[in-house]
């Protein structure tokens, strides 16, 4: 079982409820996907309008948990403040954590990460920070008090899929305790697959169902992506090698001579 | 007096959020709200006085990755 915070989960696949092509193929990816955890965000409401309430009976109404995120916020200030307007409109303590360096890559500002971070875990919230895939960061963060790490595949929305494929596979390696969640950049199930296959304890997406041709199909490869890939892992994936071994026993090969 | 709206600057006669949601049209029932960066709770928007200048944020549960 997946555990976020005491909270335990069969699902491996987080999903985002942004940019579906309507309301109905929203909900339908989302079941399809399996997800039990849905990442939702914040936006000013106009006057008279009704946005906001008619998006959140689309979301009561798939009875999953809902992770707010601070999409958006560009200093520790918005951060921590958007959390805690999030803690008060969704009534939890959790918040993907989202500091922007840069309009261009969506690169997290991670020594603003850290800092949100901070004030907000003193202030009673867990947090699941969006980060690079710096292990350093990821130490920090960890040291202030995240039992949760999201490092990126890619930037948001890019679909490359796992552009440092070492640099995450050492932090799985060094954070063995860490629930550690591949977020943002994957584009395919196979990249997924391979984020399972690394031993990340789950992954986080959005943009690559959302904008298929067919989210909803979308959505049910991703979840067997992330499902093959994790049993892959548990099963032991052999180690890579150099050179060819035959699989055919060689013993008894007709007209074998041996060669000198 | 006059206050900032998200983001927009408003001439309002209210002298409350309660008051002002009423005044501004705001028909929905899931907001949150922030007074000068301060976190508002529902409970507290009847009695929170709002003052020339302040900046206000009203907010909702929108879509998000």
């Amino acid at each position: 079982m997946l555990t976020f915070y005491d909270k335990t989960f069969s699902s491996r696949l987080l999903i985002g409820s942004a940019l579906y092509p309507s309301p109905a193929i929203m909900q339908g990816a989302i079941r399809a996907s399996g997800a039990q955890i849905v990442t939702v965000s914040l936006r000013r409401e106009a006057a008279g309008g009704k946005t906001g309430d008619a998006f959140w009976k689309l979301i009561r109404e798939l009875d999953v948990t809902v992770l707010p995120n601070t999409a958006g916020c560009r200093s520790v200030r918005d951060a921590v403040t958007t959390a805690k307007l999030a803690r008060e409109l969704f009534g939890t303590s959790w918040i993907k954590l989202e500091v922007i360096a840069d309009n261009d890559t969506l690169q997290p500002d991670v020594v603003g990460l850290i800092e949100a971070a901070t004030i907000l875990i003193n202030d009673g919230f867990e947090v699941f920070p969006y980060c690079t895939e710096d292990l350093s960061v990821a130490m920090r963060l960890v040291e202030a008090g995240c039992k949760v790490v999201m490092p990126w595949a890619a930037p948001i929305g890019s679909a490359r899929g796992i552009i440092n494929r070492d640099s995450l596979k050492l932090l799985r390696d060094r954070l063995p305790d860490v629930t550690l969640v591949v977020d943002a950049g994957l584009g395919a199930p196979s990249h997924a697959a391979e984020a399972m296959e690394l031993g990340y304890d789950a992954v986080l997406l959005n943009t690559a169902i959302a904008k298929a041709a067919d989210p909803v199909a979308m959505a049910g490869a991703f979840r067997q992506g992330v499902e093959a890939g994790r049993t892959a892992y548990e099963a032991g994936l052999m180690e890579a090698r150099d050179f060819a071994s035959p699989s055919t026993p060689v013993i008894g090969t007709p007209f074998w001579h041996a060669v000198s | 007096m006059r206050v900032i709206v998200n983001g927009e600057e408003r001439e309002i006669a209210s002298a409350n959020i309660g008051a002002l949601l009423g005044e501004l049209d705001y028909e929905g029932t899931h907001f949150a709200i922030a007074v000068n960066y301060d976190v508002v709770p529902k409970s507290r928007w009847a009695e929170t006085a709002l003052n020339s200048g302040d900046e206000i944020e009203i907010i909702t549960p929108r879509q998000g990755g």
